[in-house]
C-alpha cells in the first residue's frame, strides 16, 4: 500500500514539476521584460548622478527621492517642498483628470446612440470609431496642431463667421493640451462604455419608464448603474495613459507647459538627474496604482450593493 | 516567367537590405534637419557606401543614447561645449582628422579650438550662433539686443519663441544682466532665475521647429539659431536676424567617430570627405550655417553670400563667445534654475 501512495505522491510532485517547466517560458518573459527593468529603475532611483548623466554605479545615495518631494533653496539652502514637481505634477493630473471627464461627457451619449441603433448598423458606427487608430499618435496630433493654431481651420472658420475679430490663442496652452488628449483618447472611453452597453437590458429602462420615471431619473438610476463597469473601464483607459501623456504635450503644448512624461525626459537629458528621473518614474507607477486600487474597490463596492 | 523571377530577387534584395550593392555601411547620428541629402547622396555614389541618417535633438539625447550602447552609430556630431565630455567618457576616437588629407582645407581659426586642439578627434560641421530672430512687421525698434526675449517689447509679447537650450538662453541672460559664465554667484543667480521666470509668461513657447512657424506667422520672435532665421526669412521676408549686443553664444558642431563604431574606415572616408571645399558648401546649403572650410564660399548657393545672418558685423564680433562646459557643481546650479523656469 504505502509503495501505491508514494508512487501517487511522485506522480503529483512530477505533475507539479511539468507545470512549472511548462510555465517557465513566460514567466521567463515576465520576469526579464516586465519586471526586470522596473528593478533597474528602482535600482537607479537609489544611487547618485552621475556628472554628465547616467549613474554611479554603487554609489548608494537617497537625492533622487527626496528631491521627489523636497528641495534646498539654490540661494540660501532652506529646506521647502519640492514647488516645481509639484506644479508639473498638478497639472498632470489636472489635464488627465479633465480629459477623462471630457471624453465621458462626449462618450457616453456617442457609445448610448451606436447602442441603440439597429445590430446591423452597429457594426458600421463602430468601424467609425475605431479609423483613428489607423494613423500614428504622432501624425494625429500634428493633425490637431493644423486645427487649432492661429492660422489653422478652427479660427479661420470662426473668423470667417465673424464670431470672432481676432484669432484665439489655444496653441501653445493647457487647453491645447486637452484638446488634445480629449481628442486622441476618445475612442478608448467610447469602445467600453459601448461593451457595457450593448449588454444592457432595454426592458429595465422601459419598465422605468412605465414606472412614471423621468429620463433624467432613468438615466441615474438605471443606465448608468448597469453601465458602471463601463464607465470604470473606460475611465481607467483615458486616465492612465493621459498621465503619461509625452508627445500632446511636447507637440501641443509648446514645451512651455511640461506634463510629468516630459518632466522626466527633462532628467534623464539636459537634466542630467537620472535618480531623480527614475524616482519620479516610480512615483508616477505609484500614483496610477493607487488610482487603478480606488477604481477597482469602488466597482466591487457597487457590485456587492446590486446583489446585498 | 524568368523575368519576374529576376524581378522578385531584386526586389528581395532591395527590401532585405540594400546593402546588398554597396561596399558597407555608414551610420551617421546627427542633428534633426541638420544634414544635406545631396551630400549623402554624393559620399554614396562616390563610395559605394549606403549611409544611414538618424535625428537627436539635444546633446544629452545623442550622449544618453550612445552611453547606453547597442545604438549601431559609426559617427556623433557634438557641440564645441560638449565634445570634451565625449572624450573624457570614452565614447569617441582618436580618428587623427589632422592627418587626413583634405585637412588642409580646414580655416586655421577651427585648427587649435580649445574643445580640440589640433583636431585630433573632430571634423569641423557648421558653426553658427543663437541670436534673435524678429519678424519686422510686427515691431521696427532695435533688435540687436536681449531684451527682445528678457525684456520684450509689447508688440512681441505672447509671440515669442526661446530655444529649449539651457546653456543658450543662461548665457544670454547671464551677459545681459552683467555677469560671467560659469559664475557661482548665488546673489547674482538669483537675479537670473528671477529674470527668466518674470519674462517666461510673456513667452509663447519653447520649442525647436522655429523655421515653418515664421513663415505661418505663429511666432513674432525668436532666440534661436542664425541659420533657421536664413531659413525663415527666405519664407517671409520680414524676419531679421539681430546679434544681441549684451552678448551671445557661438557654437560649432564637429563631428566624431564613436569608439565602438562598426565601420570605422567607411567613417573616416566621411571626415575627409566633408573637409572637401565643394562638399562643405553642401552641408552648408543645406543647414544654411557657415562650415569652416577654407574656399568653400565659391561653391555656396547665391543667397548664402553676404547674408546679414552669416556675416557677423564688426560691431557685434566681440558680443559673441563660445560656452565652454561649466564644473558639474555649477552645471547643477544651472540646471536648477532651468527646472524652475520649465516648472
Amino acid at each position: 500500500m504505502a509503495s501505491a501512495q508514494e508512487a501517487a505522491e511522485a506522480a503529483a510532485r512530477s505533475d507539479v514539476r511539468n507545470r512549472w517547466l511548462l510555465s517557465a517560458p513566460a514567466l521567463l518573459i515576465i520576469f526579464f521584460a516586465a519586471v526586470g527593468p522596473l528593478f533597474i529603475m528602482l535600482a537607479y532611483s537609489f544611487m547618485a548622478k552621475g556628472d554628465y548623466g547616467d549613474v554611479k554605479f554603487g554609489q548608494f545615495s537617497l537625492d533622487g527621492w527626496f528631491s521627489v518631494l523636497f528641495e534646498r533653496d539654490i540661494f540660501d539652502d532652506t529646506l521647502s517642498l519640492a514647488d516645481a514637481n509639484l506644479s508639473v505634477f498638478w497639472r498632470s493630473l489636472k489635464l488627465s483628470v479633465m480629459t477623462t471627464a471630457v471624453t465621458l461627457f462626449l462618450g457616453f451619449p456617442t457609445a448610448y446612440f451606436i447602442a441603440t441603433r439597429p445590430p446591423e448598423k452597429r457594426e458600421t458606427w463602430l468601424f467609425l470609431i475605431t479609423i483613428p487608430f489607423w494613423t500614428n499618435l504622432l501624425i494625429r496630433t500634428f493633425a490637431m496642431q493644423e486645427v487649432i493654431r492661429n492660422e489653422g481651420i478652427l479660427n479661420s472658420v470662426l473668423l470667417a463667421l465673424g464670431v470672432i475679430d481676432r484669432p484665439i490663442q489655444i496653441m501653445f496652452t493647457d487647453t491645447a493640451i486637452l484638446f488634445g488628449m480629449v481628442y486622441v483618447y476618445l475612442p478608448l472611453m467610447v469602445l467600453p462604455l459601448y461593451a457595457a452597453m450593448d449588454k444592457l437590458d432595454f426592458r429595465l429602462v422601459e419598465a422605468g419608464y412605465d414606472l412614471y420615471a423621468t429620463r433624467f431619473r432613468v438615466l441615474w438610476r438605471i443606465i448608468i448603474p448597469l453601465v458602471k463597469p463601463g464607465i470604470i473601464a473606460g475611465s481607467i483607459l483615458v486616465f492612465v495613459p493621459s498621465l503619461g501623456a509625452y508627445v500632446i504635450p511636447r507637440v501641443l503644448g509648446g514645451g512651455k507647459n511640461m506634463m510629468l512624461g516630459n518632466y522626466i525626459e527633462l532628467q534623464f537629458g539636459q537634466g542630467r538627474n537620472w535618480p531623480l528621473g527614475a524616482a519620479i518614474s516610480i512615483t508616477l507607477m505609484a500614483v496610477v496604482m493607487v488610482a487603478l486600487l480606488f477604481y477597482v474597490r469602488s466597482a466591487t463596492r457597487g457590485e456587492a450593493g446590486r446583489e446585498g | 516567367m524568368k523575368r519576374i523571377v529576376t524581378a522578385l530577387a531584386a526586389a528581395m534584395t532591395v527590401a532585405l537590405g540594400g546593402s546588398a550593392w554597396a561596399d558597407g555601411q555608414l551610420n551617421l547620428y546627427n542633428w534633426g534637419n541638420y544634414t544635406n541629402p545631396e551630400l549623402i547622396k554624393k559620399f554614396e555614389k562616390e563610395y559605394n557606401v549606403k549611409v544611414t541618417v538618424t535625428d537627436y535633438d539635444s546633446n544629452d539625447t545623442a550622449l544618453a543614447k550612445v552611453r547606453a550602447g547597442g545604438h549601431g552609430f559609426d559617427l556623433v556630431v557634438p557641440s564645441a561645449n560638449y565634445v570634451q565630455i565625449w572624450v573624457k567618457e570614452g565614447l569617441i576616437a582618436e580618428a587623427r582628422p589632422d592627418q587626413m588629407e583634405n585637412f588642409k582645407n580646414v580655416d586655421e581659426r577651427w585648427v587649435n579650438v580649445p574643445w580640440d586642439p589640433g583636431r585630433h578627434y573632430t571634423v569641423p560641421w557648421q558653426w553658427g550662433l543663437t541670436g534673435i530672430i524678429v519678424d519686422t512687421s510686427l515691431y521696427k525698434g532695435d533688435i540687436n539686443t536681449s531684451s527682445i526675449f528678457l525684456d520684450p517689447p509689447k508688440e512681441l509679447v505672447g509671440k515669442i519663441n526661446v530655444a529649449p537650450e539651457m546653456n543658450d538662453v543662461l548665457y544670454a541672460t547671464i551677459k545681459y544682466l552683467g555677469g560671467d559664465w560659469c559664475t557661482d554667484d548665488r546673489e547674482f543667480l538669483k537675479k537670473v532665475r528671477d529674470k527668466l521666470v518674470e519674462a517666461k509668461p510673456k513667452w509663447i513657447a519653447m520649442d525647436y521647429g522655429t523655421i515653418e512657424k515664421f513663415a505661418s506667422r505663429d511666432y513674432g520672435a525668436a532666440y534661436y539659431w542664425n541659420g533657421a532665421a536664413l531659413r525663415a526669412r527666405e519664407q517671409n521676408p520680414n524676419v531679421k536676424f539681430g546679434y544681441p549686443k549684451e552678448g551671445f553664444p557661438f557654437f560649432m558642431d564637429s563631428v566624431a567617430l564613436l569608439k565602438d563604431a562598426k565601420n570605422p574606415e567607411n567613417a573616416k572616408l566621411f571626415m575627409n570627405f566633408i573637409m572637401d571645399p565643394q562638399n562643405a558648401a553642401l552641408i552648408s546649403a543645406f543647414a544654411k550655417y557657415a562650415n569652416g572650410i577654407k574656399g568653400s564660399e565659391q561653391y555656396m548657393p547665391e543667397d548664402m553670400k553676404g547674408a546679414p545672418e552669416l556675416v557677423v558685423p564688426e560691431e557685434f564680433q566681440k558680443s559673441g563667445a563660445f560656452l565652454e562646459s561649466c564644473s558639474p557643481e555649477v552645471h547643477d546650479l544651472y540646471t536648477r534654475i532651468w527646472t524652475d523656469l520649465l516648472k
